[in-house]
């Protein structure tokens, strides 16, 4: 069954702040929540519990499917299907090869890079219920949020409201969905 | 955005002007920036700015529109000057482009956090300037509605590209530069696009700007993807940029005319891009910051930092032009050697000396420090520096072409009105494209000056309280 309302979100003035609130509701145990900052703050993401991407790997595949494509249609258009003799060079002349087969590989790369890091953020996405917070308008400032959600197994609106409070947050908000 | 000293670059270090004015907040970075976009009246200079580009943009409109119609023939080129204007504006526009990526991928490797104010408009720049690049050789092909024959496609004529061509290396190194430098200018802005959303009053203003910001709500996990796949792009862009040029150059190179055919083209070449792009950094960055009053984030460390990359390049583009007179002499080819005494004392001499003069001499004026302090001094150097590049192409393509091999077939090239109106045109093509951009967008990345605070470090306080 869905919870009621989404999470409880507590907002913080300064990245200092929120990585200390971070560390201590993971230390509490809660697992389902997220931090939101304006700008990539250090150790943050740790903090959460979140300490390894696929990013990488995903570029990695892009980069090796570029590199295999420009090599393979190549090949197969220079020596298979359409083989021209140029001053008597070999047809697979594969130092030829080289540029078209290094551009392919950034390109698909960089491709994989951007859209896979897009694709695993569930990104686009137009509608996130912490965008019905008024205050969370100010994530994207100066303001930084902690929001423990609703279907952690750990989640109570009060004993949670109480925590975050020990915290020192300005405010604690409800998250309806 | 990488990890950067923030302290450091607030303090300067070294007697130099720091990277960010002090007394800045998140807040009010914020809204400095965002009130460009959003709410500042827009500078008369800019309406100016919009008006003549916009002239200039309508006059490369005509000048394309007679292309197709007449055909190649309204420029002044012919046999055995095939590569006219178009392939000389071709070189500049790409060159100018990479100072962009640099400054984006390469100043970002080497954690340059200076970069920070300049790279977003310097991205910019690059994606326009390459615009521009890309026009020249598809209006060159003659039948330019026919682009798409240059890529590799399933067609009933059963023809396919010939890769062991440098003209092929070219469409793939110019296709893919574009659009690396697409994606990771906008990766960079999506955060930034967010905060517009959170910031505009006007309605039609936030919707834009909350689909450009795809549902960006600056979450902590994805702020770990998202900064693995700006280091990424950053990683792959850095070969990149070196790279485009140098497949530029082999256009040249693999050919056997003579000052073509040469080892030395692909690092020269790389130098004078970077040369020449910083060069339109600066002549960019001068008048922005002081129109838009920004002198606080782009400070003159910034413009004393360009300056000196483009001396360095500028030193690089010199010893280029000493070994390939030195070679031809060395070498003993005859041709080379004629090709040499053509620069110098053929027909184009003027433009010759005119560069050495300029690439040589005129640009160690930025050894001293007052002509890097002094915008206005350091704006007319990187404007002469445009033009010394701009005829360094010129002397590349048109000269070596002139007069190669066969006395009986050497000939002389001068641009006609056409060639002229197209070149002129993309540079007014180029300024309306900017001038929109800064107008929509945010021409400093937000979050990333963010980051140049000294209060964006966690680390400080928790260390205490443990």
């Amino acid at each position: 069954m869905r919870p009621p309302i989404y999470g409880l979100v507590a907002e913080f003035d300064t990245p200092a702040e929120i990585v200390a609130a971070a560390r201590r509701a993971h230390e509490e145990g809660y697992r389902k929540m997220d931090a939101y900052s304006p700008f990539p703050v250090e150790g943050l993401s740790e903090a959460i519990g979140f300490h390894k991407d696929n990013v990488a790997l995903i570029c990695l595949v892009g980069g090796v499917l570029g590199l295999a494509t420009a090599y393979g249609m190549q090949y197969w258009i220079n020596v298979i299907a359409y083989p021209t003799n140029v001053g008597g060079r070999p047809l697979h002349s594969w130092p030829a090869f080289i540029v078209v087969c290094f551009e392919m590989t950034v390109l698909f790369g960089g491709l994989a890079a951007a859209f896979g890091m897009l694709a695993i953020n569930g990104l686009p996405m137009p509608y996130h219920p912490l965008f019905n917070v008024p205050s969370f308008s100010f994530a994207s400032r100066d303001k930084f949020f902690l929001c423990i959600e609703a279907v952690d197994p750990k989640f109570d609106r009060e004993t949670t409201y109480k925590f975050l409070s020990s915290l020192g947050p300005r405010m604690i908000t409800e998250v309806p969905h | 955005m990488e990890h950067k000293h923030p302290v450091e670059a607030m303090a300067g270090g070294q007697g130099q002007p720091p990277v960010l004015q002090p007394g800045y907040t998140f807040a009010t970075i914020t809204d400095k920036i965002s009130a460009i976009v959003l709410t500042r009246q827009t500078p008369l200079g800019w309406f100016v700015g919009v008006g003549i580009a916009g002239m200039l943009s309508a006059v490369l409109l005509y000048a394309v529109s007679f292309l197709m119609y007449q055909g190649v023939g309204i420029w002044g080129i012919n046999h055995p000057i095939g590569w006219g204007l178009a392939i000389v504006n071709f070189v500049w526009w790409i060159g100018i482009g990479h100072a962009g990526t640099l400054i984006s991928a390469i100043l970002l490797l080497l954690r340059q956090s200076w970069r920070n104010s300049i790279n977003r408009f310097a991205e910019a720049m690059t994606i326009f300037a390459v615009m521009q690049a890309g026009l020249f050789p598809l209006l060159h092909l003659g039948r330019p509605w026919l682009f798409y024959w240059l890529f590799p496609y399933p067609n009933t004529m059963t023809v396919w590209p010939q890769f062991r061509s440098p003209l092929v290396w070219d469409v793939f190194a110019v296709s893919t530069y574009f659009t690396i430098s697409l994606v990771f200018w906008y990766i960079g802005l999506v955060p930034d696009m967010a905060t517009l959303r959170d910031r505009a009053q006007n309605r039609a203003a936030r919707m834009i700007y909350a689909v450009l910001a795809l549902g960006w709500r600056g979450s902590a996990r994805h702020w770990h993807r998202y900064e693995t796949a700006y280091l990424l792009l950053a990683g792959l862009a850095t070969p990149l940029v070196l790279s485009v040029h140098t497949v530029v150059s082999f256009d040249f190179t693999i050919a056997i005319v003579p000052g073509w055919h040469s080892t030395i083209f692909p690092p020269y070449f790389v130098a004078g891009a970077i040369y020449s792009g910083f060069a339109m950094v600066l002549i960019l960055a001068i008048p922005i910051r002081h129109i838009y009053n920004l002198e606080d984030m782009i400070t003159d460390r910034h413009l004393d930092n360009c300056a000196k990359i483009m001396l360095a390049t500028g030193l690089i583009v010199a010893y280029g032009y000493i070994m390939e007179t030195f070679m031809a002499w060395y070498g003993g080819n005859l041709y080379d050697k004629h090709l040499i005494w053509n620069r110098m004392h053929g027909p184009y001499r003027a433009l010759y000396w005119a560069l050495i003069a300029i690439n040589v001499g005129f640009v160690n004026v930025l050894w001293t420090k007052k002509v890097r302090f002094t915008p206005k001094l350091l704006w007319f150097v990187s404007l002469v520096v445009l033009v010394a590049m701009w005829l360094e192409r010129f002397v590349i393509v048109v000269v070596s072409l002139s007069q190669d091999f066969l006395p009986s077939s050497w000939g002389i090239y001068i641009p006609t009105r056409w060639d002229w109106a197209t070149f002129i045109g993309t540079i007014g093509f180029f300024a309306l494209c900017f001038l929109l951009f800064i107008r929509v967008m945010p021409m400093i990345s937000i979050a990333e000056m963010k980051s140049l605070l000294p209060s964006s470090e966690a680390k400080a306080p928790l260390e205490s309280e443990s």
